[in-house]
C-alpha cells in the first residue's frame, strides 16, 4: 500500500490502528492517551503502555465521526523541535529525506503533507505545531491556551501546552477547532468561554484589517529566502485590503530563557510520575534528552534556586504577555515568520542541547503569553516550504484564522 | 505535699537546670465529603475493597488533571474561620515532590506559601493560654502500603483507594508547655471537627493523625532542635509518649548529651519512645505552584456566607448551658460533648421547661437518652416518675445511710448470711420516708450499701 510504504519510509507513525473504524481517519500524535491503543510518547519508559481511557479532544472526534487512523511520532515527550530524540528514530521531511520533519509533532505533520490523513491532531508546548507544520508545508494552528482541553494529553510543560492541529487547509483546521475547542470538566486550566463557528467565519474578507508586522521577529542571523518568501506576502495582504502596520516587541530572544526554566521546571514535575510501579518501564529507560531536563528543572525549582530562576522567568513572562496585549490594543493580528531557517539536516540536533529552544524562538513569547497562532504555507525557499506565522490576541482564534483563510485563497487564485 | 510540678522543679533544681517542655502539633484531618479532593471517586475509603475506587487521576495516570473540589476547600476555610484565622482571598496549590510508592505521581498537590487559613489562635479556656495557629492548608491524603507475606514472599501491596481523599492539615505554633493542655486542646479540636461535621475525626481509622514536635528550653528560647513524635493513634498513647520524651530528653541534656532532630513513634508495649527515621538533612520539596490548578480566589461574600454555616461551638454552648440551666461544669461537659447530645438535652428542656435538670441528670448519670430516642420520650417517662411522687434520689440515700447507722445489728446479721432481715430494713427506710419511696429503688441502693 502507498501510504504503508510512506509510512516506512518516512517513520511517520509509533502505532498504526489495527482495528479499521468506521468515519473520517484522523492521525494523532502519540502523546494523546487512546484507550486500548498504545500511547508512548514516543519513549521506551511507555513502551508497552495501554491507555484505560482517551484523551477529551480523541474522544471528541469520535463522537463527531473520525477515526483514530494511527499514533504519530514525535519527539520522545515532546522534547525537541525535530523527532530526532524520539526512541522510535526520526520522521523524515517528505520534500527531502535527508532533512527533518520538525517537531515535535512531526509525525503529525508529516502525515498530513503525505496526503495518509487530511488532518492531524499535534500538541504543542512552544511551537510543536507551528514549526513542523512550517517546514512540511501543511497549516498548523496552536489555539489559546486553555481553548482546547488537555485532560489525557501527556503533559509536558503544563502551563503552556495546547493541543494544536495540522491540516492540508485552513478551512479544516477551522472544523477541527470547532469540534475539540471548549470548557472540559476534567481540565480545570480549560475555558468556558463559549465556542463560535469558527468555519462559518472564513468570509476570507480582511478588508480594513490591521496587519503588525514583527520586524523583529526578522532575525540578523535568519535566512535571506526565508525572509524574502515571508515579505512576500504583504502584496498580498495589502492587495486584499488590510492596513500594514510595522510593529516591534520586545526581543523574542529573552523568551528562549523564561520559555527554557519555565518548561524544564514544569517537566521535572510531571515526569515524576512515570516511576515503573503502576504502568511504564523504569527510569533508566528516559533518553539523553528527558534525563538533561529533569535535571535541569530540578535544579531550578531546588530551594534557594526558584527565586532566582522559577520566580523571576514567571515575572519575564509577565512582561511579555503584558507586551502582546499592547500591541493588541492597535492591531488585529502580528505576522512574521514561523521559523528562522527551513527544515535542517538529518543529525542536526546532535550535541545541540538547545537546539529546540533556538529553532522555536519566534514561536516561544506567544506561547508564554497563551496566545493562539497559525503557520500558514506561503512558499518555498531552496526548494523547502516556508511558513508564514500569524498570531492573534486570546480567543481570537477566528481572527488568525480568516486572514490565514483569506491569504490561502488568493494565493491559490493566484497561480 | 508539693503538687507533682512543684517536686519536679525542685528535684531539677538540684541539678541546677529547669527545663521546659516546647510543644508544637501538626494535625491530619481527612475530610468527610462525598469526593475526593482531585477527582470524583468517593473519599469515603475505610473496609472498602482495595483499589476499587480509583480513576486516571488519583492513580496518577499520564495525562490526567486534577480539578479541585470546592466542598472541602470551604471547609478548610470553615475549620479556618473558628481558629480565628486570616483568610487568603487568592491562594493556591503547590506541588509538593518526593518520591514514594504511596504517591503516585511523584508529588503531593498541597499548599506552601499561599495557605487558605494563616495566623490564627485558639484560646486554652482552663489556663487563658493564647495557643497560635501557625496556619491550616488543604492537601490530598496518599495511597496506603500494606506490607504483607503472599506465597511465603514479602510484599508490599498499595491501596489507592485513599489516594486523593482531602486532608487538611492544621499546625499551631510551639506554643504548648503543658502535656495536659495538648491532649485539651485536641480533644477539642476533635470536638469542634465534629460539630462542623467535616470529618468523623477517628483516630482509628485515620481521619485524625495526631503530630507533636517536642523539645526542652532551659531558657524559655526555642531550642534548636526538635523531635517528632508521629504515628500515634490515639490521645493516650500521645500523652504517654509525650511525658516519656521529656523525661528522655531531660536525661540526654542533664548528662550533656546532644539530642538527635529524629521521627519516634510509641511502642505501647515497652511504654517508650523508639527512633523512626533520622533527619538527616533538611528535605528539599522542590515546590511548585501546580499549574494544572487556577489560582483559587475566595469572594468576602462566600467568606461571610461560611462564617453563617458554622454551628454554635462545644466552648460557646459550655457558657451558655452554664448560664441558662445553672449545671455544674461536669454535667455540661458530658452534654455538650456531640452536638447531637447538645442537641438532645436543649429539645427535652423546651418540652419540659422546669425539669431541666432533672433531665441532664438522667442523661448524663443513667444515659437514659440512649432508651430513648425521641427527646419527648425522655421527658414523658421523667414527667411519668414525677407524678409517683417518690421521695428523690438523695432523700433516699440520706435514709438508707440513716437506718444502716441505726441498725448496725441487723447489719452484721445480714452480712453473716440472714438475708431474710432486708425487708425489715427496707421497712425503716421508708418509714422516714413516710412510704414515698420508691421500693425498687430503695432495694437496689440498700443492697448497694450493704455490699459496699
Amino acid at each position: 500500500m502507498k501510504s504503508n510504504s510512506k509510512n516506512k519510509d518516512l517513520n511517520i507513525f509509533v502505532t498504526l490502528n489495527p482495528t479499521k473504524g468506521k468515519g473520517i481517519p484522523i492521525a494523532v500524535k502519540d502523546n494523546y492517551l487512546t484507550k486500548g491503543l498504545r500511547t508512548t510518547a514516543a519513549s521506551l519508559v511507555l513502551g508497552d503502555f495501554i491507555p484505560q481511557y482517551s484523551a477529551t479532544v480523541v474522544k471528541k472526534l469520535e463522537k463527531n465521526g473520525y477515526w483514530v487512523y494511527g499514533k504519530t511520532n514525535l519527539d520522545a515527550w515532546c522534547h525537541g523541535s525535530s523527532t530526532e530524540t524520539s526512541d522510535y528514530g526520526p520522521t523524515l521531511n517528505p520534500y527531502d529525506t535527508t532533512r527533518l520533519s520538525g517537531g515535535s509533532s512531526g509525525g503529525s505533520a508529516v502525515a498530513v503533507a503525505t496526503g495518509i490523513v487530511d488532518v492531524a491532531i499535534g500538541s504543542e508546548t512552544a511551537g510543536s505545531v507551528r514549526g513542523p507544520a512550517s517546514w512540511c508545508g501543511v497549516v498548523g494552528l496552536k489555539p489559546t491556551y486553555g481553548r482546547v482541553s488537555r485532560y489525557g494529553v501527556i503533559a509536558m510543560g503544563s502551563s503552556l501546552d495546547s493541543p494544536g492541529v495540522l491540516s492540508k487547509n485552513v478551512t479544516l483546521s477551522a472544523k477541527i477547532l470547532k469540534i475539540i475547542a471548549g470548557k472540559d470538566p476534567m481540565d480545570a486550566t480549560s475555558s468556558d468561554k463559549e465556542v463560535p463557528d469558527y468555519e462559518s467565519a472564513l468570509t476570507g474578507d480582511i478588508k480594513g484589517i490591521k496587519i503588525g508586522l514583527v520586524e523583529n521577529y526578522f532575525l540578523d542571523e535568519m535566512d535571506d529566502e526565508v525572509k524574502k518568501v515571508v515579505l512576500n506576502t504583504l502584496s498580498v495582504f495589502e492587495k486584499l485590503g488590510a492596513e500594514i502596520v510595522k510593529v516591534k516587541t520586545i526581543d523574542p530572544k529573552y523568551a528562549i530563557g523564561v520559555y527554557t526554566v519555565v518548561q524544564r521546571s514544569e517537566v521535572a514535575s510531571n515526569l515524576s510520575r512515570y516511576d515503573g510501579i503502576r504502568y511504564g518501564g523504569k527510569r533508566e529507560l528516559f533518553g539523553t534528552e528527558a534525563k538533561r531536563r529533569i535535571m535541569l528543572g530540578n535544579f531550578t525549582l531546588s530551594e534557594g534556586y526558584s527565586d532566582k530562576y522559577y520566580k523571576k522567568a514567571q515575572k519575564v513572562r509577565t512582561l511579555y504577555i503584558n507586551d502582546f496585549n499592547k500591541l493588541f490594543e492597535s492591531v488585529d493580528v502580528l505576522i512574521g515568520p514561523t521559523m528562522p531557517n527551513i527544515a535542517p539536516k538529518i543529525g542536526a540536533t546532535k550535541d545541540q542541547a538547545m537546539f529546540g529552544e533556538l529553532a522555536d524562538v519566534l514561536a516561544e513569547p506567544s506561547s508564554i503569553s497563551g496566545l493562539p497562532a497559525i503557520s500558514v504555507p506561503c512558499g518555498f525557499a531552496h526548494d523547502l516550504p516556508v511558513g508564514l506565522q500569524i498570531i492573534g490576541n486570546k480567543f481570537e482564534e477566528g481572527k488568525i484564522l480568516n486572514v490565514a483563510f483569506a491569504y490561502e485563497q488568493s494565493n491559490k487564485n493566484d497561480k | 505535699m508539693l503538687p507533682l510540678h512543684m517536686n519536679k522543679a525542685i528535684k531539677m533544681t538540684n541539678n541546677k537546670k529547669i527545663y521546659t517542655p516546647v510543644i508544637g502539633l501538626e494535625v491530619h484531618i481527612e475530610l468527610a465529603t462525598n469526593s475526593k479532593m482531585f477527582c470524583g471517586c468517593p473519599s469515603n475509603h475505610f473496609g472498602k475493597k482495595p483499589n476499587t475506587q480509583t480513576c486516571p487521576v488519583c492513580l496518577g495516570l499520564p495525562g490526567a488533571l486534577p480539578v479541585p473540589n470546592n466542598k472541602a476547600i470551604d471547609w478548610c476555610v470553615k475549620l479556618g474561620l473558628v481558629f480565628n484565622c486570616k483568610i487568603n482571598k487568592s491562594s493556591n496549590f503547590d506541588r509538593k515532590h518526593y518520591f514514594y510508592p504511596d504517591l503516585p505521581k511523584g508529588y503531593q498537590i498541597s499548599q506552601y506559601d499561599d495557605p487558605f487559613c494563616y495566623e490564627g489562635n485558639f484560646l486554652m479556656s482552663s489556663t487563658n493560654q493564647n495557643i497560635r495557629i501557625r496556619r491550616i492548608h488543604m492537601e490530598e491524603d496518599t495511597a496506603k502500603l500494606q506490607h504483607t507475606e503472599i506465597d511465603g514472599k514479602k510484599v508490599s501491596l498499595i491501596d489507592f483507594n485513599r489516594s486523593g481523599v482531602p486532608l487538611v492539615e492544621l499546625v499551631t505554633e510551639p506554643d504548648f508547655s503543658s502535656v495536659d493542655d495538648v491532649v485539651i486542646f485536641l480533644q477539642e479540636l476533635q470536638r469542634i471537627i465534629r460539630y462542623l461535621g467535616i470529618s468523623t475525626a477517628d483516630m482509628e481509622k485515620g481521619s485524625m493523625r495526631l503530630e507533636a514536635n517536642l523539645s526542652l528550653t532551659p531558657n524559655g528560647k526555642l531550642p534548636d532542635y526538635k523531635v517528632e513524635l508521629k504515628n500515634i493513634n490515639s490521645f493516650k498513647f500521645l500523652k504517654k509518649a509525650m511525658l516519656f520524651e521529656i523525661e528522655r530528653q531531660k536525661d540526654l541534656l542533664l548528662s550533656g548529651k546532644k539530642i538527635i532532630q529524629e521521627t519516634r513513634g510509641w511502642d505501647e508495649f515497652k511504654s517508650k519512645t523508639f527512633s523512626q527515621r533520622i533527619k538527616e538533612e533538611a528535605k528539599d520539596y522542590r515546590y511548585l505552584p501546580d499549574p494544572d490548578i487556577p489560582p483559587i480566589e475566595l469572594e468576602n461574600e462566600n467568606i461571610d456566607n461560611l462564617r453563617l454555616e458554622i454551628p454554635e461551638l462545644p466552648q460557646a454552648k459550655r457558657i451558655r448551658f452554664k448560664k441558662e440551666y445553672d449545671l455544674s461544669d461536669g454535667v455540661i461537659d458530658i452534654l455538650v460533648e456531640t452536638k447531637e447530645r447538645a442537641t438532645y438535652f436543649e429539645t427535652a428542656v423546651k418540652l419540659s421547661p422546669k425539669l431541666s435538670k432533672s433531665i441532664a441528670s438522667l442523661m448524663v448519670n443513667k444515659n437514659l437518652d440512649k432508651e430513648y430516642p425521641e427527646p419527648a420520650g425522655l421527658v414523658k417517662k421523667l414527667v411519668e416518675l414525677e407524678k409517683k411522687d417518690f421521695s428523690s434520689d438523695s432523700d433516699v440515700d440520706q435514709a438508707i445511710i440513716e437506718v444502716i447507722d441505726k441498725n448496725p445489728d441487723v447489719v452484721t446479721s445480714y452480712r453473716s448470711g440472714k438475708g431474710q432481715v432486708v425487708g425489715y430494713l427496707i421497712g425503716q427506710v421508708q418509714k422516714i420516708l413516710k412510704g414515698k419511696g420508691d421500693p425498687k429503688l430503695i432495694s437496689t441502693k440498700l443492697l448497694n450499701s450493704l455490699h459496699g
